[in-house]
């Protein structure tokens, strides 16, 4: 289908984009990717009466990697995806990533900030972003604040940005050397939604007992969800299959997922926990630990 | 809203509604038929022209208005010269086609592919070609056409049939 009418506002500059969203209140979105949007806008499950378009707003395409990760509005998911450091093994969440969302064509033009936004219940970034604890740079008539991404996903669709306000960038704190990651995602077909997905990330201790872990799950609730209970387990312990099978089953337990034609609610309960001791596996694997 | 978008090499300046998307500005603005339209809803890859020279992107799933002012390449713009570019010639020579209707998607998406990494593993064109669909399922003969374009960009002279 065609989109419904919309006025467009080309925004130069995150000052200039900013000015059109004050201007024009909740009748606003922001055009970045426009990889979700613009479909939903064919559906006309969104009806955007002015689209600001901030592609041309140079001060939004970055990748910086220096104290922080900071991406950008505008970078693109394929500039994570084919950046330098990417393989290096801290990063090995973010690299899992940038290589499952939707498909490599999306991903030239999809950004990561986007995404977050959009913040759909099935969304990958939302759930890295979790496991990673990110952070999202929102700026409003009040100033810029940075939002931990826990209170950035308030619920499907919603997310902290309010009315006139905008997202900047996402930050992603630097891993140390004794940090890897895995994400694990199951999905029907290359660019449909998640079955079930799950981040995992985690930092060793010198004496090899988890010094942190961030586990989080795709399409398992409103939206992206953090399983606390697993990351309280695993801290302070010496990896083993025990402690995995504890994780996993508080993924299962924690996972409140929407039975549908991908799966039924017992299914992909039964795939978070599956999903987590994999992702858990491969984490410690890549650190050179058996478990 | 006026915009000019420079489509192989020509430029069209057209006057277009915000809510134009570029499959149907080039199709139907521009009478360049080859972009093909499949499922509509960035599923298929029928619609992949390449913007600025190396990146693809799913004509139906941007707005015209987001190209004003950008190069776009096209399957009219591939030929140079009546020769065709390599991978025309190689979808021709390994059968890369049956019906015809994904070719110029396919074959845009290898393009854009083929500028990041000229030197692809067959897994790597499996694994770039994710987002394009062949309702024929020729995608065997698909692959081996990416990797003989590859190796011809690669090396004009020596490539053979």
């Amino acid at each position: 289908m065609i989109p419904a009418a919309f006025d467009y506002v080309r925004a130069h500059s995150v000052d200039d984009a900013f000015a059109a969203l004050q201007n024009h209140g909740a009748d606003a979105r922001v055009l970045a990717g426009g990889q979700s949007l613009i479909p939903a806008m064919r559906f006309r499950l969104a009806r955007p009466a002015v689209l600001v378009d901030i592609n041309s707003a140079k001060d939004l395409d970055y990748i910086t990697l220096d104290g922080a990760l900071t991406i950008g509005a505008t970078a693109r998911d394929a500039s994570v995806e084919r950046a330098p450091w990417i393989g290096n093994r801290p990063w090995s969440l973010l690299h899992d990533v940038s290589r499952v969302v939707a498909d490599p064509v999306v991903r030239q033009m999809a950004t990561i900030v986007g995404s977050l936004c959009h913040n759909d219940p099935s969304g990958d970034w939302t759930t890295a972003a979790l496991a990673a604890r990110a952070e999202v740079q929102v700026r409003g008539a009040g100033g810029t604040r940075w939002v931990k991404i826990d209170d950035f996903l308030v619920d499907s669709f919603a997310t902290a940005v309010a009315e006139g306000e905008m997202a900047l960038a996402a930050r992603f704190p630097v891993p140390d050397d004794r940090t890897a990651g895995s994400y694990q995602k199951v999905e029907r077909k290359v660019g449909d939604f998640a079955t079930a997905a799950a981040a995992v990330q985690v930092a060793l201790n010198a004496d090899g007992s988890v010094r942190a872990a961030g586990i989080a799950l795709s399409a398992a609730g409103p939206c992206a969800v953090r399983v606390d209970e697993a990351e309280r387990l695993l801290v302070g312990q010496k990896p083993s299959a025990d402690a995995i099978r504890a994780a996993a089953d508080a993924a299962s337990r924690r996972s409140e997922p929407q039975g549908d034609l991908r799966g039924t609610v017992e299914y992909k309960k039964h795939l978070a926990g599956v999903l987590v001791a994999r992702g858990l596996r491969q984490s410690l694997a890549r650190l050179g630990v058996q478990a | 809203m006026k915009v000019n978008i420079k489509v192989n090499g020509v430029a069209y300046e057209r006057d277009v509604e915000p809510r134009t998307l570029l499959a149907y500005f080039l199709r139907e603005a521009c009478a360049l038929t080859g972009t093909h339209v499949g499922c509509d809803t960035s599923s298929c890859g029928c619609c992949v022209v390449v913007m600025d020279g190396d990146t693809a992107v799913k004509s139906c799933t941007m707005f015209a208005v987001q190209a004003d002012g950008h190069d776009i390449l096209t399957v009219e713009g591939l030929a140079q010269g009546g020769t065709l570019h390599p991978l025309q010639q190689a979808f021709w020579d390994k059968h890369g086609l049956q019906c015809g209707y994904c070719t110029p998607g396919m074959m845009l998406t290898s393009y854009a592919l083929l500028k990041h990494n000229p030197d692809p593993s067959e897994a790597d064109i499996r694994e770039g070609l994710a987002g394009n669909l062949c309702r024929c399922t020729g995608y065997n003969n698909i692959v081996k056409a990416v990797q003989q374009a590859a190796e011809a960009i690669r090396q004009p002279a020596a490539a053979g049939k």
